[in-house]
């Protein structure tokens, strides 16, 4: 090493010196874009809080918990908000994880190899149209079809914005469920195959099984995307801020905690208690968000240790 | 020098006494490998392979790595029908039967010739659950008669006392030698008439692997018994016949005191001698 070192320096010492110092560069340049990565999360966390918690302060407990949202007769109740994004992302979860999860087996088990090289992408490519663009396909095609067909008043509806979720978590679950069930190592299939199991058998009772932590990952995630999703529920599901009443609340408009910041952040005034509200659901979003994302990745690690458990 | 670490028991005759080379013709054979050539989509694997296997006798499959010996089990319950682009000729008989006749319900089959793998791999389910697997795809309702299967197969595996008392237990918490003996007693509990063991004590410690090849010599009473060894001292230890392969054929079969005392061929030699391999 010293002996290499000391004859480079000695056939072309001004040669390394200047590549030195450009290695300095590019490793101060690194540097400085990891670090500013860090600063700009920990300012957009510095800016929500400073914004954010005086409306904590400025208006009542009590009126927040309220189950109405008039900002203008200075009524702020979540409630509604909240449990408008629940009702639409449940609704999205309910659509979205039986036919992302069949969709994936179908993928990796029953379509043959050409039909795959096709659909990977495809999907991939899905979870690539802008939200905005599904938004628009809901407001003139899905919404005025449930009208028709559920003899709904409007179409604009929670049920809506769970159809247009559904279908933007769907790329997301296919495909990582669809990696999940192709990280199952072969000898579980031969292991189940071997003791007299088809091959519907091995996927329902072997493959899916092992794949399960992934899988929950996958649904995670999908529903990290759904629930922090703006436009196309914004766009569909008609933005009354009422308090859903069981189960067909579903079926007429709500809103939800993204299109009120959306909507009304525009037209508030710069500081204003109005303007701390909006950014205090921006914290409540962010936490529940935050939360979900947490468990996938709990979950994430969890499955990783139990692999090397079992290459023991 | 390996001969000599021989027990006694190997040196015996099987029970027949029928299987010298002169007499095997007179025990029907319970599967027969006739000139099976297999080659997968990049390798070619066997070529040209006959092989007899008799009932209630301990078959060694040994030889070198990649000499086809896995791809020769693989074959005999038809594991190697889920890969693409495979090239298969010759023929295999069960009891005087083609397993690869379209006929042939190929579930059923891996029930009748079930395989333990090289790597023990628990289903994720519990340790009860594990083997009534293959039972309940079979059919099998009967509680009682799941639950006895459970303890039979389980004891026979000499797995019962040390996990009778965790059966709801998920099998992946069990030890690597247990998990490789209830993989064992999974297959057990469907009763099938040939088990084809792929290096069954790989990862064991050596009181486990004694445990394992001791309980081979009470299984065979009931079983057919096809076995991939760990190494030729494994080999001799547990045979009662033996075909090494090399390189994708048989190059020798012969009962056991044949193969691992006088072999006839001098690859053969070399390698029980452990000149090479």
């Amino acid at each position: 090493m010293a002996i290499e070192q000391q004859a480079a320096t000695h056939a072309v010492p001004v040669a390394r010196r200047r590549r030195l110092r450009g290695e300095t560069a590019a490793e101060a340049l690194v540097r400085l874009s990891g670090i500013s990565v860090i600063i700009f999360v920990v300012l957009v966390f510095v800016f929500l809080a400073r914004e954010g918690i005086p409306a904590f302060f400025e208006v009542e407990v009590g009126n927040l918990l309220g189950t109405r949202w008039y900002p203008t007769v200075g009524r702020y109740g979540l409630l509604p908000l909240v449990t408008g994004s629940l009702l639409v992302t449940a609704g999205a979860v309910l659509i979205s994880v039986p036919l992302g999860l069949a969709a994936a087996i179908y993928m990796h088990e029953l379509a043959p190899a050409w039909l795959r090289e096709i659909l990977k992408p495809l999907i991939e490519i899905l979870a690539g149209i802008p939200s905005v663009v599904l938004g628009f396909l809901g407001m003139i095609a899905v919404a005025p079809l449930l009208r028709e067909h559920l003899n709904m008043p409007t179409g604009l509806s929670a049920f809506a914005g769970s159809v247009m979720l559904a279908y933007m978590a769907l790329p997301t679950i296919i495909s990582v469920s669809d990696d999940a069930i192709d990280a199952v190592p072969r000898s579980y299939r031969d292991a189940s195959l071997a003791l007299g199991a088809n091959h519907w058998q091995t996927v329902c009772h072997a493959v899916v099984p092992a794949a399960r932590s992934g899988i929950v990952v996958a649904v995670m995630l999908g529903i990290g995307r759904a629930i922090g999703e703006t436009m196309a529920v914004l766009m569909v599901t008609g933005n009354a801020a009422r308090m859903p009443d069981g189960l067909s609340a579903l079926f007429q408009p709500v809103r939800t905690m993204t299109a009120t910041i959306a909507a009304e952040m525009g037209e508030v005034a710069n500081g204003s208690v109005h303007y701390h509200v909006l950014f205090a659901i921006g914290i409540v979003l962010f936490l529940i968000t935050f939360l979900v994302n947490l468990l996938a990745s709990v979950l994430m690690l969890r499955r990783g240790t139990r692999r090397d458990q079992l290459l023991e | 020098m390996v001969t000599g670490a021989m027990p006694p028991a190997s040196l015996q005759p099987p029970p027949e006494g029928t299987c010298d080379a002169m007499t095997t013709t007179a025990v029907p054979s319970k599967i027969r490998v006739e000139n099976v050539s297999f080659a997968y989509s990049n390798a070619e694997a066997l070529r040209g392979v006959s092989l007899d296997v008799y009932p209630h006798e301990v078959t060694v499959l040994f030889g070198p790595a990649r000499s086809g010996k896995t791809t020769l089990l693989r074959l005999l319950n038809r594991l190697t029908d889920l890969l693409e682009g495979t090239r298969r000729s010759g023929r295999i008989y069960l009891d005087g039967q083609d397993i690869f006749a379209p006929d042939v319900d190929v579930a059923e089959l891996r029930r009748r010739v079930g395989m333990v793998f090289a790597m023990p791999i628990p289903l994720p389910m519990s340790i009860r659950a594990n083997l009534t697997y293959g039972l309940q795809l079979k059919g099998v309702r009967d509680r009682a008669l799941l639950e006895a299967r459970v303890e039979s197969a389980l004891r026979a595996a000499a797995l019962w006392d040390e996990v009778k008392d965790r059966l709801e237990d998920p099998a992946s918490s069990l030890s690597g030698g247990q998990q490789q003996r209830l993989c064992l007693a999974r297959i057990l509990a469907l009763e099938p008439e040939v088990i084809l063991l792929d290096n069954p004590t790989s990862g064991l410690d050596p009181i486990s692997t004694s445990k394992v090849e001791a309980s081979l010599h009470e299984l065979k009473q009931r079983y057919t018994i096809i076995a991939v060894p760990h190494s030729v001292q494994q080999a001799a230890r547990i045979a009662d016949r033996a075909a090494f392969m090399l390189g994708g054929e048989v190059i020798e079969v012969g009962t056991a005191r044949e193969i691992f005392t006088r072999p006839r061929d001098p690859r053969t030699r070399d390698y029980v001698e452990g000149r090479f391999g």
